[in-house]
């Protein structure tokens, strides 16, 4: 080493920044989060400003269309019924998701492993798109009989393909020159699967599952709605066709806008499990080398 | 300085201590009229290598030199066995290959990214991070363990992309232009680093660079490669003391050897 040379480990003596420090929440921070918000929440009352506006002066039949102050006040009436009819879809979806989520990753691994996998699922999970998903569910009801399972199988169907669309693309999104890397320390391909791929596909998956619950709590109104049980709790979807059919508009609009702030935290909920669970997929990109 | 001397002493023993293989010290490698063409995304055949000879004795660095698209990679890439040769052979012990791009893991800490050969080897997780952690301080890494590599500069990723390779505990190293990516502060840095890491730990290392001074500071041997396709235009032995600095009279001549040497490979593509 020369003396006109720089120090080589100049670098060390740089005193460590904290590598993984979360942003406080300050007071500050707490504020810009709920101006976040702040939209949404503006652009929600101005369309209920407008519902209730229609309905008022137009003298529409709180029967056809019941005015938004007409659904608070029944919402908070029945809010037992409301209750214990959201636990049960909650249950479904749930339950719906985390099997479509399983089924799909796994479908999705094998699809990206066999070439020949893939030529044959891959046409049939598309078709299976496309099957009349609430004459199914009537057919599932005289073959399993009534119960959660049709539920559940219809709320699945229609759940499983978004993860396995994502989670194909995210497998295959990874570098090929990062497997040649991973072949060159000696992974064999299970290594390369389980260092290299499969936490690619992780942050892919959750984002078809975020898709899934979306669609699955219209799912779970389809599954509720052709696997009719009676009884007043048997999901909130069964109870806004029981409603309609009673002419209590009003009733079945809370319970729908009950299904409507469920999906809503659902999709957050898992915008939040992502975080946790694919932290580096949020994370600020470094300086650009 | 006395410290730093201290540190490396035990840093050489514990990487001979536990699983590394018996041959740690390295082999050679040994090239004999390799050639190799692949398909272009056309279909067209492109020859990269037309009868490449090449031989690096153990524990030695061997530098290839040539101009961008002469099949660098390629010769790495057979090294390695990520590629089958056409013709000719290769001798060589297990290779590992150290990329022009990191491609460090991003969800993996900058240890667990630095172990994993090890971790590929079956050695459980907290062993593989104690025995990458026991190296980090050596690279001026201390404090960033558990940084991710988007967290990390771009001469720290490089030297975990390093650490990564060297802890795979495989004789032979091929390093594809690994500071390439660099700015001209840090890559000096790190070559510093480099001579100083191979002195300490000794391998049989192939450097591909376009970079000539690069090659001369860095290796005991030089192969000039034509254009495609590639083939050895000329050969240099650089039989200085280490470390060299680019302004030295002799890597300087060498330096204008070997430049020579490019410029004849790129007229006539003659011997």
């Amino acid at each position: 080493m020369t003396p006109e040379d720089p120090a080589p480990h100049a670098r060390a003596t740089r005193p460590p920044t904290p590598p993984t420090a979360p942003p406080k929440a300050s007071p500050r921070h707490v504020v810009a989060r709920i101006l976040q918000y702040l939209p949404a929440v503006l652009l929600a009352t101005a369309l209920l400003g407008v519902w209730e506006a229609y309905v008022d002066l137009g003298s529409v039949s709180p029967i056809v269309l019941p005015a938004p102050h007409e659904v608070a006040g029944e919402a908070w009436r029945n809010s037992g019924l409301l209750a214990s009819n959201l636990e049960l879809t909650a249950q479904e979806v749930g339950l719906g998701v985390l099997l479509a989520l399983i089924f799909g990753f796994v479908l999705g691994v094998l699809i990206h492993l066999s070439p020949l996998l893939r030529r044959a699922v891959y046409p049939l999970a598309v078709g299976s798109q496309a099957v009349p998903v609430a004459l199914i569910g009537v057919l599932l009801v005289f073959w399993w009989g009534f119960g959660v399972l049709p539920k559940l199988f219809v709320i699945v169907l229609i759940c499983f393909f978004p993860v396995v669309v994502t989670t194909v693309d995210g497998l295959a999104s990874v570098d090929p020159d990062q497997l040649k890397l991973l072949r060159t320390l000696g992974a064999s391909r299970w290594q390369a699967l389980r260092f290299g791929e499969l936490p690619a596909a992780v942050p892919a998956a959750l984002s078809g599952a975020r898709i899934a619950l979306a669609v699955g709590v219209i799912g779970a109104y389809i599954a509720e709605t052709s696997t009719a049980t009676s009884g007043p709790y048997a999901g909130l979807g069964h109870q806004i066709n029981a409603d309609i059919n009673a002419l209590q508009t009003p009733r079945a609009y809370a319970a729908a806008a009950v299904l409507f702030v469920f999906a809503i935290a659902c999709f957050y909920t898992l915008a939040l499990a992502e975080r946790l669970l694919a932290p580096w997929a949020h994370q600020p990109r470094g300086e650009i080398r | 300085m006395h410290t730093q001397f201290q540190s490396r002493e035990r840093h050489t023993q514990e990487l001979r201590g536990t699983d590394q293989p018996s041959s740690a010290t390295g082999d050679g490698v040994s090239l004999d009229n390799v050639s190799h063409a692949y398909r272009d995304r056309r279909g067209t055949e492109v020859q990269a290598l037309a009868g490449v000879s090449l031989y690096a004795s153990r524990g030695s660095v061997l530098a290839v030199v040539g101009p961008s698209g002469c099949g660098k990679t390629t010769l790495l890439e057979l090294i390695c066995g990520l590629q089958r040769l056409d013709t000719g052979s290769i001798e060589c012990a297990p290779a590992v290959l150290m990329p022009q791009r990191d491609l460090l893991l991003p969800w993996l800490s900058a240890v667990d990214n630095a172990a994993l050969a090890l971790r590929i080897a079956g050695v459980s997780r907290t062993r593989a991070r104690m025995r990458g952690a026991s190296l980090f301080e050596e690279l001026g890494l201390d404090g960033f363990e558990r940084a991710r590599p988007q967290e990390l500069s771009g001469g720290m990723r490089q030297r975990v992309a390093f650490l990564r390779t060297l802890l795979s505990g495989k004789p032979v190293l091929c390093l594809d232009e690994p500071f390439g990516a660099l700015d001209a502060i840090t890559r000096q840095e790190m070559q510093e680093w480099l001579t100083g890491a191979l002195v300490r730990e000794p391998r049989t290392a192939v450097l591909v660079t376009h970079d000539v001074e690069e090659a001369i500071v860095l290796a005991d041997r030089v192969a000039v490669l034509s254009p495609r396709p590639g083939r050895v235009v000329a050969e240099l032995s650089v039989d200085l003391p280490r470390p060299r600095t680019r302004t030295d009279p002799s890597v300087i001549a060498l330096r204008e050897q070997a430049l020579h040497a490019l410029n004849l490979g790129a007229g006539g593509g003659e011997r």
